[in-house]
């Protein structure tokens, strides 16, 4: 408890980092998986290799390897970000390709009558893709799109390899400065809990109140 | 599991396929045209960039080939399939010993294990790493490198792979257990005989896809101090000067070990995508979905 009191100050301020790279980094998430996953399912050959390769790369490269690369590599190109802009960029862009395959197994699930009474009525392709089909695949994916974000939540914890002070460091300095690793861990995991089951709980809300009942 | 070469056909969507009319041709082909122009340019630019900061000098490349390197790297990558393959086997055996535990039929060893489930998938595999690495030892504990990052491997995967077989368990008729019952079979050979073997070939799947996040995760080792890939690679391209072309050098061995890793179990699994199978689905929901899923699941019907 001492561990706690000592140190909520710390413990408080990690949560929250740890809460703004997750919610920001969704968002970068959702936006590049929706491009990536209209470019599979367009008829434009370049673009559709685009996003294959795109998808193949970055979800078979481990996030903190993309993540060296992009903090230690790029700035050999003279590209500069700061710690916590380059762990958004990094997060969202990986789970931007796991966003994208969960959207198009979404939009795999959409009836096919639906497109050909789009282009009946005269709608090109970007219209039958925004306005028609993405609408009711993204309300079929909640529950795999939720999944991801609970991961996302865990998956940020990898920032603190870039110093970026997020709960899992605040585990680690906590630990360092107090020799009890336990209560020091075992708090963070706590938060971590905490920021993980009132999401589960939201996205089967959401999921509840999108569902189409026919 | 609808799975597509990278760059191959990728199977168009089947809302969205359609016989294109001339008209529609046409334009098909004038945004291609003008999106490949667009893309060759970028890719242009980015190597020049990249070769205006003489990142092709080949004083960066060199080191990368010479044998010390190449066996340092090597080694590097011998201990992340050796972590890999420790941490499966740790894996998959406590996995199903808990999954066993939540199917129990005493409601205390359900709770207890659907505790430790539910708080060990909800927290990030780094945590539990640099705890095994850095906690355990001061409380006389002394894992050393491989075993605090095993441990941690087999602590978390164990309980997301207990929810994929749970899952896979609940998927299957009722019917399935009670024929047996019928047959006369007790619990226990009727869960080994008939439940487990339908079950977890309907999830392979799901349980190739996390084994292959767990071979990615190893790359979290580092925070324990183990030399797998990532770390060998790191210190080969800080001691060269060359971290960028070594970590690309590592980014390239990963994929293609990744990549090599699903092909062979999406081989192995052709022909049966369970994953489809709505019964699955309703489960796999209901055990509240897969965590870190590399292949996400079908969505669903309603």
């Amino acid at each position: 408890m001492r561990v706690l009191v000592d140190n909520l100050g710390a413990y408080v301020g990690g949560l929250g980092t740890t809460a703004a790279l997750t919610v920001l980094s969704f968002a970068l998430a959702m936006a590049v998986g929706v491009v990536i996953a209209g470019f599979r399912v367009s008829p434009v050959v370049p673009l559709r290799f685009v996003g294959a390769l795109y998808v193949e790369t970055i979800r078979n490269t481990p996030l903190l390897v993309l993540l060296f690369l992009f903090v230690f590599g790029l700035t050999k190109l003279g590209v500069l970000y700061g710690y916590f802009t380059s762990a958004v960029l990094v997060l969202g862009g990986y789970t931007g390709a796991l966003v994208a395959e969960t959207v198009r197994s979404g939009i795999n699930t959409v009836e096919p009558g639906q497109a050909e009474a789009g282009r009946a009525l005269g709608l090109t392709f970007p219209e039958v893709l925004l306005r028609l089909v993405l609408p009711q695949a993204l309300r079929r994916v909640v529950a795999p799109l939720g999944g991801l974000f609970v991961a996302l939540i865990k998956n940020s914890a990898l920032a603190s390899f870039v110093s970026v002070v997020d709960l899992n460091s605040v585990a680690e300095a906590v630990t360092n400065r107090t020799g009890r690793p336990l209560q020091a861990f075992g708090i963070a995991g706590v938060a971590y809990v905490l920021l993980a089951v009132p999401s589960g709980l939201g996205v089967g809300w959401l999921e509840r109140r999108l569902a189409v009942t026919r | 599991m609808a799975r597509t070469a990278p760059g191959g056909d990728a199977v168009t969507a089947p809302a969205l396929a359609e016989q294109l009319g001339p008209r529609a041709t046409r334009q098909v082909r004038i945004v291609s045209a003008v999106c490949l122009v667009v893309l060759v340019g970028g890719a242009v630019l980015a190597v020049r960039r990249l070769s205006e900061r003489g990142q092709f000098d080949p004083v960066l490349w060199e080191p990368l080939t010479r044998v010390a390197v190449l066996r340092f790297l090597l080694g590097g990558l011998v201990n992340t399939l050796l972590a890999g393959v420790l941490g499966i086997g740790l894996a998959l055996t406590w996995g199903m010993l808990l999954a066993l535990g939540r199917l129990s039929r005493r409601r205390a060893v359900r709770w207890l294990v659907g505790g430790y489930v539910e708080v060990f998938r909800s927290i990030p595999l780094v945590l539990l790493i640099a705890f095994c690495a850095l906690g355990l030892p001061i409380y006389g504990i002394g894992l050393g490198p491989l075993g605090a990052l095993v441990v941690g491997l087999g602590a978390y995967n164990g309980a997301v792979l207990a929810e994929i077989f749970r899952a896979g368990v609940l998927s299957l008729d009722r019917g399935q257990s009670e024929a047996a019952a019928a047959l006369g079979l007790g619990y226990w050979s009727a869960l080994f005989r008939v439940v487990l073997p339908q079950a977890l070939r309907r999830m392979v799947p799901a349980i190739t896809s996390q084994l292959v996040t767990l071979m990615k995760d190893t790359s979290l080792g580092t925070v324990a101090a183990y030399e797998e890939l990532l770390r060998r690679g790191r210190i080969a391209g800080e001691s060269g000067y060359n971290l960028l072309q070594a970590l690309f050098v590592v980014a390239v061995v990963y994929v293609a070990m990744n990549f090599t890793l699903s092909r062979l179990a999406a081989r192995f699994d052709r022909g049966r995508s369970p994953v489809n199978d709505p019964e699955v689905q309703a489960a796999l929901s209901a055990a509240g979905g897969l965590q870190r899923s590399r292949r996400p699941p079908q969505g669903r019907r309603s």
